[in-house]
């Protein structure tokens, strides 16, 4: 028998963590000397009651999505794949090659050819680490980690030499053509006399998240090779009494994790900056481990989680714009969320659970 | 002998939230005497016995000890009271000595070394006393199962108890280990110390103990003389209905070779042969059982023949030559060619406890195209046909979404037997199907296998229980130390035939001097133990 009900797992238990997260971020600000009912009045009026704090958030979210899908599907093989930078670097390499040397009539073409670049680039880059975990057991969290930086130093390389512009200073490629530019949120969503999302990045590429989540659920729970991949992470000697293949497992899952890392790379690359520059990942690679965790490595909750994290981001900018608590400090409150959600679960969990057999007990 | 009893439990009672594990037990166990208590898993044996040990307090119930009313907060006070438990898992320290395992929590003094003197004046009295010999000396981490269980014992009995109680002994032992533990608490009982034995295999009741309790569903269905009664009896009480102890058969009718295997070798990924070159066929409607301890090869064989494991030799079915390394030796090339495969370890291979019944049900045969719906598995198919298969295997509950761990070990083992055997296969590879489970799904269980021999399949029985080895089989081959010592007809045999071969002993030595024969023994399957370490 389950010791809670299912919605207590997954709704209550991140809540209560949550609000531990809120609480002891409080006062931290407090302790500061600042007013943190202020400031989270602050970080909630520039994101969710502005449609252009909604732009930033959901531009942010787009990333964390991608590269939370990504370590959620290695995970459920039991694979720890903490490249997501590495591996959206090299994605963004894909999509700048895709639209400075195709000539696309239209966006919604070059937005399909991007996507391919970013997910074969990304997953080219899983490939090596993936075939050295899976032939010579070298562990896949060291070297997914080393190619993090082998990504970071290659495009260096080719930002200040091969793929710099002649005569320019900036270390970026050259602007991507017109027709390649993807329509923003303000694009989209603005009538002739409202203007909504002034400013703000979001993109169509939201969208095309919101289908990898959907993707990846069908992968995991509706297909034979999601069936197989869980089966492995869930028991090696199992799958291998399956006739699974590990080697087969192992190097596949390492491909489709690091082709949805490599995609977040449209949505910086070419949803936002419209041409290829140096640390186009933002740090999402890394934030991707938070929101994995904290979405219980399931789609939908990689999505909250996302969302989540999209509005510390904002939130965080907006507290550096308009107060003196610095920038760092949000860097501490979204290591309390990842601390509370992640590491400390079951100090929520445990006591939970108590009060839940307390109850069904009296019910008997 | 007085009357007055070791221990007496009256009214006994424990809940644990819904689940009433103990109800109202009361028991009455005589000085000197051997009490077995048995039962099926889940019966509230070791909640019962916890109590006696202090480890749960009861919610109801009184415990008298030598007819002194006593409180048991804790295994101290147990201990105390003169209570000692033999746990189913040791808990001894490992890179501790026989000695320091000894004292270990009952030294005297600050300094180690009077201590140490002391118990090992001790332990050598008890060594000859009750034939409880073990090296002082020697680290538990070099010593077989069944010297491990002595020193449990040896604790046990320095604290000065007078009641020991054993948990499922026998379940990790050779039956030649069964026997040597047998002789000991036959020696301890005429010493005058009170032994209760807590077990689920009715011939050990039969064989040592005095009077027996049987345990259903947290009560006590009947206290009994063992000379008074007979395992039919026995079987009946701890299930509550008629239980065929013996395989309902028919005599085989042998047809075709399904399975022929030629010098087949299996060498470990230390570089150990496992099994050392061994042939054998199967025929259509045949059983052919491996006995032999655990670790003598049995468990590669199988691996191997499943497509887990790769090996060297020619092993054909139906005729047809099949690979035993490389890409075609897999578990999915196995299956096509209708080999099922029943894993020794459930838990471990045959289920993934995290999946759900009916994502259990297809688990090997997931490829199947009947599963497939364009790109995606029909869930809704899957989930219709593991509602059939769990009814006609009659797997409790019924209920195909309840993941596999929530599922008892019988039950368990029952999808396991569902998914294979209704593959219709032309060989069956089973392992262990009766280990963990409770007697009555081990007659079904039983059945399933002798249906699936009468339909014309071959099967490939291993165990180490003898009695299913002896009772399931037309054919008995026994292997020893990665070789078949040789094959017997079950109807022509006996249990102490096979043991000796089981040990590595051909031929038949005189009248039975069993010292020579637990000396050899002791001998070999250190031999094994020490060629494992390397």
């Amino acid at each position: 028998m389950d010791r809670m009900p299912a919605w207590a797992d997954v709704v209550l238990i991140p809540l209560i963590s949550l609000l531990l997260a809120a609480i002891l971020s409080a006062l931290v600000i407090l302790a500061i000397g600042e007013n943190p009912v202020e400031a989270f009045a602050l970080m909630w009026n520039g994101t969710v009651m502005k449609s252009s704090g909604w732009g930033y958030m959901l531009y942010y979210a787009t990333n964390f999505i991608f590269t939370g899908l990504a370590v959620s599907v290695a995970f459920h093989a039991r694979l720890f794949n903490i490249g997501g930078e590495g591996q959206a670097t090299l994605g963004g390499l894909g999509v700048a090659l895709a639209c400075l040397y195709i000539p696309w009539p239209h966006w919604s073409l070059a937005i399909i050819g991007s996507c391919i670049g970013a997910a074969a680039f990304g997953a080219a880059w899983a490939f090596l680490p993936a075939i050295l975990q899976a032939k010579r057991g070298s562990h896949i969290v060291i070297t997914t980690i080393m190619f993090n930086f082998i990504a970071a130093a290659l495009l260096n390389y080719l930002l200040v030499g091969v793929m710099k512009p002649v005569g320019s200073m900036d270390t970026a490629t050259a602007k991507f053509p017109e027709p390649t530019h993807l329509p923003t949120f303000r694009d989209m969503f603005s009538t002739a006399e409202t203007i909504m999302f002034r400013g703000a990045p979001a993109n169509v590429t939201f969208f095309v998240a919101l289908l990898a989540c959907l993707a990846v659920w069908l992968l995991l729970w509706r297909t034979r090779l999601g069936y197989e991949i869980r089966a492995q992470g869930f028991s090696e000697s199992g799958a291998r009494y399956a006739g699974i293949s590990p080697t087969w497992i192992i190097v596949v899952t390492m491909l489709i994790s690091g082709g949805l890392a490599g995609m977040m790379a449209v949505n910086t690359t070419q949803g936002e900056a419209e041409r290829l520059i140096l640390n186009m990942t933002e740090g999402a690679g890394f934030i991707g481990i938070a929101v994995a965790l904290m979405g219980r490595n399931h789609p939908f909750g990689v999505l909250l989680a996302a969302l989540l994290f999209g509005f510390l981001y904002q939130g965080g900018a907006v507290l550096a714009l308009w107060t003196s608590i610095p920038r760092e400090l949000i860097v501490v409150i979204q290591a309390l969320v990842i601390l509370f959600t992640g590491a400390l679960d079951n100090m929520v969990r445990i006591p939970l659970e108590r009060v839940f057999m307390a109850m069904r007990k009296r019910e008997a | 002998m007085t009357d007055t009893p070791a221990i007496e439990l009256k009214g006994i009672s424990k809940a644990f939230g819904p689940v009433q594990a103990n109800k109202d037990i009361s028991i009455r166990v005589m000085p000197g005497t051997i009490h077995g208590i048995i039962g099926e898993n889940g019966a509230g044996k070791s909640t019962l016995m916890s109590i006696l040990y202090g480890f749960y307090r009861a919610d109801r119930g009184e415990i008298f000890i030598s007819g002194k009313k006593t409180e048991i907060p804790d295994s101290q006070a147990a201990i105390r009271a003169g209570i000692g438990m033999v746990f189913q898992h040791f808990k001894l320290v490992e890179n501790f000595t026989v000695l320091e395992n000894v004292i270990l929590g009952a030294e005297e003094g600050r300094l180690l070394r009077p201590s140490l003197a002391k118990a090992r004046k001790t332990l050598r009295q008890m060594a000859e006393e009750y034939e409880l010999n073990v090296d002082p000396d020697a680290l538990i981490e070099d010593l077989s199962v069944g010297h491990q269980q002595r020193v449990e014992i040896l604790k046990a009995l320095y604290r000065q108890a007078d009641i020991l109680i054993l948990d499922e002994p026998t379940g990790v032992l050779t039956p030649a280990e069964a026997d040597h533990l047998f002789r000991i608490l036959d020696n301890l009982r005429s010493e005058g110390k009170t032994i209760i034995l807590i077990t689920h295999k009715l011939r050990e009741i039969m064989e040592i103990t005095d009077t027996v309790s049987v345990m259903r569903r947290g009560e006590m269905t009947a206290t009994v003389k063992t000379a008074e009664t007979s395992p039919e009896e026995l079987a009946e009480l701890m299930v509550g209905r008629k239980v065929l102890l013996r395989v309902d058969k028919k005599p085989a009718i042998p047809g075709e070779t399904v399975l022929s295997v030629e010098d087949l070798r299996v060498t470990d990924d230390d570089g150990v042969e496992r099994v050392k070159g061994i042939g054998f066929e199967i025929r259509r409607g045949e059983i052919l059982g491996i006995a032999g301890v655990a670790g003598n090869g049995q468990s590669e064989l199988m691996q191997v023949l499943g497509g887990i494991l790769s090996g060297t030799g020619r092993v054909r079915m139906l005729g047809e030559e099949i690979a035993l390394s490389g890409a075609r030796s897999d578990g999915r090339s196995r299956r096509r060619k209708s080999i099922a495969h029943v894993p020794e370890d459930r838990q471990r291979e045959g289920l993934i406890m995290e999946y759900t019944a009916w994502e259990n049900t297809i688990f090997g045969y997931h490829d199947d195209p009947k599963w497939r719906r364009g790109p995606l598995m029909n869930n809704a198919a899957i989930v219709e046909e593991a509602e059939g298969k769990m009814q006609r295997f009659d797997v409790r509950p019924p209920n195909p979404r309840l993941a596999a761990r929530n599922f008892s070990g019988g039950n368990q083992q029952k999808i396991v037997l569902a998914r294979e055997i209704e593959q219709n296969p032309d060989l069956l590879l089973v392992g262990q199907p009766t280990r963990g489970v409770d007697i009555g799904a081990i007659e079904f269980i039983h059945q399933e296998i002798v249906r699936l021999r009468d339909q014309g399949a071959a099967i490939l029985l291993v165990s180490v229980e003898l009695d299913e080895i002896m009772s399931l089989s037309d054919r008995i081959a026994v292997m020893f130390d990665g070789r078949i010592m040789g094959f017997r007809d079950p109807a022509q045999t006996d249990e102490r035939e096979l043991g000796l071969l089981m040990a590595g002993i051909e031929g038949e030595p005189g009248e039975a001097d069993w010292k020579a024969v637990d000396r050899q023994l002791e001998q070999k399957t250190a031999e094994v133990a020490a060629e494992k370490g390397h």
